[in-house]
Formats: structure tokens, C-alpha cells, sequence
């Protein structure tokens, strides 16, 4: 189980989240994307980037209520609610976009 | 070949749709139909850090048989529940997960059977000297195979004992069954993963203390934008009352939701109350694998944590499994509680807490708030059928309504044989809420949404409460399926949010403002 970026191999879980995290890059994120039919655009990034660093603070990923919180912050009320992020990452912007961030799966009863 | 005959039964079958959306509508039985629905299994990492060895050992055959040995010894139930059954088949269409997959496995007696074939086999006189005439069988790698599928389709929710005339109890068989596959290496990563980490951080999720603070602190600033009262959400302080809370309240919607409302009722209360980082989970996974020593272990944490934080109550947040682990075992597990203040039951639920301020007249609301809400109520399994609340029986069906009526004024029940003690699963309950096991947990969670559906075309209901932190996420990934939106599912103390008047509030200047012309209006 593993994505190849530019001949590397990146070995990932039975889910596809990289099990080493300093692995990742921008050009694995693309191919993460790709596995998860995500095209990813700017606004992609944005939440991408967010991410990224909400846990190089924290070591875990954002609750959904602070990532929004961030955006609309950072980016305005049209990019910082829950509709939004479900429509860049259908399959919930925690598991989706921090797979793709190359971040742990949030784990519970999440 | 038997797999052909099968499918071709199932097609021959014409079912009526008006059967097909009753709620509590079974199938015929199919062999083997999801057989090939299983988990993903615990790595060696997972399973170390739980006590468990890590691959397979050679002599697993004798080390499960032992495993069985001693279950059998030490639960005079789980013997019973082996020896007792009749085969009434009074279970057999009681299990949401028959109900939705139709697999004769999953039946409750045909779950059990998994397991009892085998005790008949090593531990009954019939079953060693003649195997064949008493259903006895050997313990193969194939069989083996089969309780890890099975017994990872069982949400451990207890629906079937109820109508089972001896009372067995197939959850406790479950339990038995994962604990003796853990014991010789055959763990699941999504339950054992989350233990691990409740040992290394304090919580499912794996959220450290400095994130949780930031998180509690967004949370206050979110509470004072809207109500302009500063409302605290303490952290390891000093304090009356420690609330265990599911660490998915500090992290997932609508959970957060309930956590705001529990703030805003501590707030309005007056109560000197904390969260503790060390302590930042209720939820005990542990006993959806059966297992007493990791049970222990997680249950210590809330007792060390009560200690050092000097607190006088202990208050279980809206968690279904939380709430029997704490109300049925954490006296056993990590008891005595002499420490706290014997005026209050140990540990008492936030709803107990709630209804009781209510009662006294401490909170006030103004229901209009959710007016545009028509609810219903889903009864969590584990707090339906394996606890209770308040002082007397079925306190726990109505402490959670009296709640809710409180603070709704459109309220509807699903229909009588779904809710209270034959309350339907969830469908992710036991330890299945994880991604690998969407299949299984959508197919479970059918008949509960049939019946939703029932009150959604009977009275209009849009909205659907619970208090269990997994019922909550299971429903915000099957509702969808079912023409509802992915907020449709909510917390009671969400509601209670929604509604509750704080002192000091734009709420309360608002309302009491509203209240003075009104009296204005009535006088001229």
C-alpha cells in the first residue's frame, strides 16, 4: 500500500493516510487528491494549508467548528461554513482534507 | 453453490412495500450475505500498548481454548448463556443487522451458535464424545475467521435479550468472543487503536491538552458573540463538579453543540465545575472488546483525575456506552468513591443534573427558540437497556424528555416498538463506527430510519435528538441516504442551548424587553 510521487514510493494505511507524516509534499497531496476524485484548486489549498499548520501547533487536526471559524476569519463568511467545506471535501472536510494534508485520521467517535 | 441457491430465494421472494418500510421489517435468511464485510485488523503496534500479543501465535488453538476456560469460569452469565438457549428462535428478527442485511449470521442465536458450537465441542460431555448429534464443532482457523466477521457485526446494543425468555444476553457473548480473539492476536484496529491512545493522551480522538484549551477557549468566545455572557468551559482548574465528557463533544457537530449547552447550564446553575485534560474521555471501548483490565485502566483515569482536581460530583457528559460503563461498573472498576459528596449519586448523567435544575426552577428558557423544530427522540442503546436514570425505573426514557419538553414544544415519538427498552440500534454502536464498516452500518441503521421516516410523513418531524456521541456521528453519515440533511441529528443539550435564557443575556434583555410592551400593549 503506498502512492507514487516522481518514482518515490509513500507507503500509506489500508485508507490511504500516510504512515509517515515528514513524507508528505505538495506534489503527493495532488495524488492523494486524485485517489479521492478531488481536483484540488486554490480552495482546496486553503484548507489544505490551514490544516497543515492547525497541527504543526497542535498535533491533531482542527475541530470542524475551528476550521470554519479560521476560514471565515481569514477568507469571509462564503468560505467559512460547514456547505462549503462538504462541497470541496465530500466525504467530510476532517477525514478527506487531512488525509490529503497527509495528517493522522481523527480517530473516536468522530 | 449454496451461494447461488441463496440468491436465487431472495429473488423469488415478492415483498410488499408497505412490509418493506415497516421499521421492524426481516427479511428471509440468506447464508453467509455478509460474510465478507469485516474490519480492518489490528496491527502489532495496536494491539501492544492493550496487553495483546501481536500476530497470530502458533498455539492460538490452546490459547483461545484457555481464554474460553477461564471466561467461562469467571462469568457465571457467559456459561449460562452458553448452556440455556432452547432454540425458540424468539430473537431471530429482533437484530437491526439481520433486519438490514438478512444474514443468517446475524440473527442473534445464529451469532451466538459461532461461538456456543465450539464450548459444546471442548466443554460439554455430549459435546466431546458426539460432536455431530449436538452441533458441536472443532476450533479451526476457518472458524476463527468467521467470529471476527461476525462478532464485529454485533453492536452489543442487547435489543435481542429483551425478547429472549431466558434473557440472553448476546452482547455479553460478543464481548467474550473479542476478548478471546485480542488474547491470541486477532484484535480490530479502530477499537484497539482508540484504547492505545486514551493511555498515551487522555482521549479516542488524540487530542492534546494545549489543543483541547484552544478548542474550550473558541468555544467561549463563540458563546459570548452570541449571548454576550462571558460563559466558562474550565480546564484542570479546582472545581465542585468534573464533567467527563466523549472527547468527540470537543471535536465533531452536532456533539459540540451539547457541550455548549452543558456550559450554559453549569452557567446559569452557578456550578463550580472543570473538564480535566488527563480525564478527557468518557467513552470506555475497552468493554466493546470485553475486556475488565483495559476497562480498569481507563476507568482509573477518571478517579485519579476526581482526586487531584479535589471535585465533590462526577458528571458523564451525553455518551451512551460512557454512561453504562460509569453507571453500572465505575464503582467496581475504580471505586470507592468515599471521597465525593454522598448528597449526589455517583456518577450522576447531565441530564440527571438538568431535569433537576429545571425542576428547581433554576434555568429559564424560552421554547419559541426551537419552534421551527418538530423532534423526535432516539433512545441510545446502552442508556435504553443496559442503566438507568434518576431514582426510579424507566428514569431513563423519560429524565431525557422531560428535557427535551422543557425546551421544545413540537415533540413526536417514533413508533412504540422502536424506542424506550426495543429502541432500534443506531447501527454503529459496539465498537463498528469506523469507515471500514459503512456497509454494515448503513444496512443496521435502516430500520431506525424507516421508522423516522414513519414520523416524518405522520406528524412532519425534521429534526432527530439523541445523547450518545457515536449515535450522533452514525446518524450525520446515514441520514443523508434517507432525504435528510447532515444537521438533522442533534444533542438534547443542544436544544437546551438553543432555548436557555442566561442572566445577563441580549437573550434576556430581549426577551424581558419583548415581555415589558407586551404588557405595555396589554394595559393601554
Amino acid at each position: 500500500m503506498a502512492y507514487e510521487v516522481n518514482g518515490k514510493t509513500v507507503e500509506h494505511d489500508e485508507e490511504g493516510y500516510i504512515t509517515n507524516l515528514s513524507e508528505w509534499s505538495k506534489e503527493l497531496a495532488e495524488v492523494i487528491a486524485k485517489a479521492e476524485n478531488i481536483d484540488m484548486t486554490e480552495e482546496h489549498w486553503e484548507v489544505v494549508n490551514f490544516l497543515r499548520e492547525y497541527y504543526d501547533e497542535y498535533q491533531i487536526a482542527p475541530a470542524i467548528r475551528v476550521l470554519v471559524k479560521a476560514m471565515k476569519k481569514k477568507f469571509g463568511p462564503e468560505k467559512g461554513n460547514n456547505k462549503y467545506l462538504y462541497e470541496l471535501f465530500p466525504y467530510g472536510p476532517a477525514k478527506q482534507a487531512c488525509k490529503i494534508a497527509g495528517l493522522p485520521k481523527p480517530t473516536g467517535c468522530v | 453453490m449454496s451461494e447461488q441457491l441463496d440468491d436465487k430465494a431472495v429473488e423469488d421472494v415478492t415483498i410488499d412495500p408497505q412490509a418493506q418500510a415497516d421499521p421492524l421489517f426481516a427479511p428471509q435468511p440468506v447464508a453467509g450475505k455478509t460474510r465478507d464485510w469485516k474490519s480492518f485488523p489490528a496491527e502489532e503496534k495496536f494491539q501492544q500498548p492493550l496487553g495483546y500479543p501481536g500476530p497470530k501465535p502458533d498455539d492460538w488453538k490452546e490459547r483461545a481454548l484457555a481464554k474460553m476456560d477461564e471466561l467461562r469460569g469467571k462469568f457465571r452469565s457467559f456459561r449460562v448463556f452458553l448452556d440455556i438457549c432452547v432454540k425458540c428462535g424468539a430473537c431471530t428478527d429482533k437484530c437491526h443487522y439481520y433486519m438490514g442485511t438478512g444474514d443468517a449470521r446475524n440473527m442473534p442465536v445464529g451469532r451466538q451458535d459461532l461461538l456456543r458450537s465450539v464450548y459444546r465441542r471442548y466443554f460439554t460431555l455430549p459435546g466431546k464424545w458426539f460432536p455431530s448429534l449436538v452441533g458441536a464443532r472443532e476450533l479451526t482457523e476457518e472458524v476463527l475467521d468467521e467470529w471476527y466477521t461476525y462478532y464485529f457485526q454485533c453492536s452489543e446494543c442487547r435489543r435481542c435479550s429483551v425478547y429472549c425468555p431466558y434473557g440472553i444476553d448476546t452482547a455479553e457473548i460478543t464481548m467474550a468472543a473479542r476478548e478471546i480473539l485480542d488474547s491470541v492476536g486477532v484484535g480490530m484496529k479502530y477499537t484497539n487503536e482508540i484504547i492505545g491512545k486514551v493511555f498515551g493522551i487522555g482521549n479516542n480522538l488524540g487530542l492534546p491538552k494545549p489543543a483541547l484549551q484552544s478548542t474550550l477557549e473558541d468555544l467561549e468566545e463563540e458563546i459570548e458573540e452570541d449571548t454576550g455572557v462571558k460563559v466558562r468551559l474550565p480546564l484542570d482548574e479546582p472545581a465542585d463538579v468534573l464533567l467527563v465528557t466523549p472527547s468527540a463533544d470537543f471535536f465533531a457537530e452536532p456533539h459540540i453543540d451539547g457541550l455548549i449547552g452543558y456550559a450554559k447550564v453549569f452557567h446559569a446553575t452557578g456550578e463550580k465545575w472543570t473538564l480535566s485534560s488527563y480525564a478527557s474521555e468518557a467513552a470506555n471501548f475497552a468493554m466493546f472488546i470485553g475486556s475488565y483490565e483495559n476497562m480498569r485502566r481507563i476507568a482509573l483515569r477518571i478517579r485519579k483525575a476526581a482526586i487531584d482536581l479535589g471535585v465533590k460530583r462526577i458528571i458523564i457528559g451525553e455518551c451512551g456506552h460512557a454512561w453504562r460503563a460509569a453507571y453500572s461498573f465505575l464503582n467496581t472498576l475504580a471505586g470507592p468513591f468515599d471521597f465525593l459528596d454522598p448528597n449526589y449519586p455517583v456518577p450522576q448523567h447531565i441530564c440527571e443534573y438538568t431535569w433537576d435544575a429545571i425542576q428547581k426552577g433554576k434555568l429559564r428558557f424560552n421554547k419559541e427558540e426551537n419552534d421551527w423544530i418538530k423532534l423526535t427522540y432516539h433512545d441510545s442503546c446502552n442508556v435504553a437497556r443496559a442503566s438507568r436514570m434518576g431514582d426510579y425505573p424507566g428514569g431513563q426514557f423519560d429524565i431525557p424528555r422531560n428535557i427535551i419538553k422543557a425546551v421544545c414544544n413540537n415533540y413526536y415519538e417514533m413508533p412504540e416498538d422502536t424506542i424506550k427498552e426495543a429502541t432500534l440500534c443506531c447501527g454503529g454502536g459496539g465498537g463498528l463506527l469506523t469507515d471500514d464498516l459503512i456497509p454494515l452500518r448503513k444496512a443496521g441503521g435502516s430500520p431506525r430510519m424507516k421508522a423516522l421516516k414513519q414520523v416524518r410523513e405522520e406528524h412532519g418531524v425534521n429534526k432527530m435528538a439523541a445523547i450518545c456521541a457515536i449515535c450522533k456521528s452514525q446518524f450525520t453519515k446515514v441520514m443523508p441516504d434517507h432525504g435528510f440533511a447532515i444537521d438533522d441529528i442533534m444533542s438534547v443539550h443542544q436544544l437546551v442551548s438553543n432555548a436557555i435564557i442566561l442572566p445577563g443575556s441580549e437573550q434576556e434583555a430581549e426577551r424581558d424587553g419583548a415581555d415589558d410592551e407586551r404588557e405595555k400593549e396589554t394595559s393601554a
